[in-house]
């Protein structure tokens, strides 16, 4: 009985699992302190908040449109976090996913309102945006050393300042936000296909069934492909791969290419459903990329771990909104899901001292097993 | 001109701190990209320090004391790094990157807290100080100097200092060109990567306090830094690593920043009327071209990144 419970452990998808949940648990209790060292009244009552989001409403309709609401901005979440998953995997830190997202921001919006193209055309447009910049990173990466955490980095500033000063000329002139999708083209607005209806929300569009697809496959490309296995071949050791024949720079720019889209597709989910407009007075690139890292690491680098993880986030996000605004402010939930990635950093740690545990409680076994042995001969 | 000049000095000065932070952390071998939430904290530490301090304090206690309250905040908050990269052998990339959206995240949450507990209608993020504020600048004509040129020009002295000429710092670079030589010579590598990372820690808490006090006389703490923890690290590796490298690549990128302050005042560039979003992106994009040019031959610490594993001699 035992022995099966420490193979159970052994298993590295379920050693994952674990240290996720240790870091959630560990992230949320460190939120509680804080919320209670700022004010011991409401504390609980705040982070009960935060768990339980769209739970917050007694109305069963309610709970299912916020539940909507809850997916639809999970799934800019989750591109972003493949995006940072894609090139993790290749042995790249692709920091510049904000600034592809938000290249993917601006082109889908630009393109939807100015030009008045379909929603097709748009989306395309913003993976073709967020990939041409994630080039850029990849061609100084691969030909000229540069290290991709910082010219990734600059890159999101540089795109920043870009956006706001291209989206300003589809500006609402009553206030700093662009035009909604919905008043100037319908046809830019992702089709429903009557998720809408199910969620009683009309922001559900296809980009969450979408969304989840493209999860599978992209752990189907990095697991079961050659494709797959040349890019982390290239991660794990670049002179190596380049020995074998691979072509060590070209892949490094396909990978931050691939990265790119994926960031750039996640911003065109997002806001071709008019859930939310860009404010052209933005002083921060989206913090959407810098979410992707957290859901990326709390999914224990797992495609299917990620979806899981980058809802876990949204949801403790959307939860933020619920706290006592009185008393907290809303960004704890930012501070949560900072402590989260911090803790992720101890993964590994968590796992080798999960390893040893086991055998640990092996060779002891094995003493006892011994000893028994011995007994038995004996008599 | 002389705007230009005293906006380049004070951005360099920022960059020169943080830069050289970044550079004891990366000699020892740890990669610091934490520096922009470190940065954060410091600022949070003076700045809080500059609103309970009574401004009756004489000036130069009262400078030390603020610069005391920064440098301490960044060095605990450090600690967080180094403890994860160091004893845990975590991710650094991935620490640093958590320490940034921890900084921002945190202050702001702390200065919410705070504001609204001093008046339950303020749910800002904002400190002022304009009072203190003035204790760090001096007059000489209309030029604005601020103390922390001074405190940058000792401390890219004393960084050089220690870096080439004394034990510490020798071995300090040791640790990040090969770890497990270092130790084989009786070098405990955990003590010096511990020793870079405060330091690092020490001196991004200055920046940070140095940055917000740079043009204005109030903060909101969720804008963080802008990118300037960034911007530092793109001095450091233009600075190859080395303290007077760093200084005159900080000078460069605070003349372009600090370009972006003041260019409405020459008449030649406010005539050619590109738009501001052409100024604001500059040091980025002239940050980029510079890394570009210079990566391909790194002088970099070549153990960076790479946890000390004792068994790996």
């Amino acid at each position: 009985m035992s022995k099966e419970k420490t193979n159970y452990l052994k298993k590295p998808g379920v050693q994952s699992f674990v240290s996720s949940v240790i870091c959630i648990i560990l992230g949320l209790l460190i939120a509680f302190i804080v919320l209670l060292l700022i004010n011991p009244a409401g504390a609980f009552a705040s982070i009960m908040e935060v768990i339980k989001n769209f739970l917050h409403f007694k109305n069963p309709t309610l709970r299912l449109r916020f539940f909507g609401e809850t997916l639809v901005k999970t799934v800019p979440l989750l591109m972003c976090a493949l995006a940072v998953l894609f090139s993790y995997k290749v042995g790249l830190f692709n920091i510049g996913t904000p600034g592809q997202y938000c290249a993917g921001i601006c082109a889908a919006i630009y393109a939807a309102l100015k030009w008045q193209w379909g929603w097709l055309p748009c989306v395309l447009l913003a993976m073709l945006a967020g990939a041409a910049l994630a080039s850029i990173v990849g061609v100084l990466k691969a030909y000229l050393n540069v290290n991709e955490v910082i010219s990734g980095i600059m890159l999101n500033w540089i795109v920043l300042y870009f956006t706001n000063a291209t989206l300003t000329a589809v500006k609402n002139p009553a206030s700093k936000d662009t035009l909604t999708i919905a008043s100037v083209n319908k046809a830019g607005l992702l089709p429903t296909m009557g998720l809408d209806n199910l969620f009683k929300d009309k922001y559900v569009t296809i980009a969450i069934p979408i969304a989840i697809l493209i999860a599978v496959a992209i752990m189907i490309i990095l697991d079961k492909t050659k494709f797959g296995y040349e890019l982390k071949a290239t991660g794990i050791n670049k002179d190596a791969a380049k020995y074998c024949g691979m072509m060590e720079k070209t892949n490094i720019i396909v990978t931050l290419v691939i990265s790119g889209a994926l960031a750039g597709l996640g911003a065109a989910f997002y806001y071709l459903t008019d859930f939310e407009q860009w404010a052209v007075t933005q002083s921060t690139v989206p913090a959407m990329g810098f979410n992707g890292i957290a859901a990326t690491f709390l999914g224990g680098l797992n495609p299917i771990g990620t979806i899981f993880s980058s809802y876990f986030i949204t949801h403790i996000t959307a939860g933020g909104a619920f706290v006592d605004l009185t008393k907290y402010s809303s960004q704890i939930t930012d501070l949560i899901s900072a402590l989260i990635i911090y803790l992720c950093g101890f993964v590994l740690f968590m796992k080798t001292t999960m390893n040893n545990m086991i055998k640990k409680s092996e060779a002891k076994r094995h003493v006892k097993q011994a000893n028994v042995n011995d007994e038995g001969g004996d008599k | 001109m002389l705007l230009l000049i005293q906006y380049t000095l004070i951005f360099a000065s920022v960059l020169i701190l943080v830069a050289l932070g970044g550079c004891y952390s990366e000699h020892s071998g740890v990669i610091n990209l934490g520096l922009e939430g470190i940065m954060v904290m410091g600022a949070l530490g003076g700045a809080l320090a500059m609103r309970y301090l009574p401004v009756s304090l004489p000036g130069f206690i009262f400078i030390l004391l603020v610069l005391f309250f920064a440098i301490l905040v960044g060095v605990v908050y450090s600690s967080l790094l180094a403890v994860a990269s160091i004893n845990f052998k975590a991710d650094q990339t991935i620490v640093g990157t958590a320490l940034n959206m921890l900084g921002t995240a945190a202050a702001t949450v702390i200065v919410k807290a705070i504001n609204t507990a001093a008046n339950p209608n303020d749910v800002s993020s904002i400190i002022q100080y304009i009072e203190p504020k003035k204790k760090f600048i001096m007059y000489f004509g209309s030029f604005e100097f601020n103390w922390f040129m001074f405190i940058t020009l000792v401390i890219l002295f004393g960084a050089w200092f220690v870096l080439y000429k004394t034990k510490f710092g020798l071995r300090l670079m040791a640790c990040g060109e090969h770890p497990q030589a270092a130790a084989s010579v009786g070098i405990n590598v955990f003590k010096m990567r511990w020793s870079g990372v405060l330091i690092s820690g020490g001196l991004g808490g200055l920046g940070g306090i140095c940055y917000i006090l740079a043009g204005v006389s109030e903060w909101r703490f969720e804008y963080g830094v802008a990118g300037f923890g960034f911007l530092a690290l793109a001095v450091m590796i233009f600075g190859q690593w080395k303290p007077t490298r760093i200084a005159l690549a900080a000078l460069m990128f605070g003349f372009f920043r600090a370009l972006s302050n003041t260019y409405m005042g020459f008449g030649f560039l406010a005539a050619l009327n590109l738009p501001s979003t052409i100024y604001n992106m500059l040091p980025y994009i002239i940050s980029l071209i510079v890394l570009a040019l210079t990566s391909k031959n790194s002088k970099a610490p070549k153990a960076e990144g790479i946890p000390y594993d004792q068994g790996m001699r």
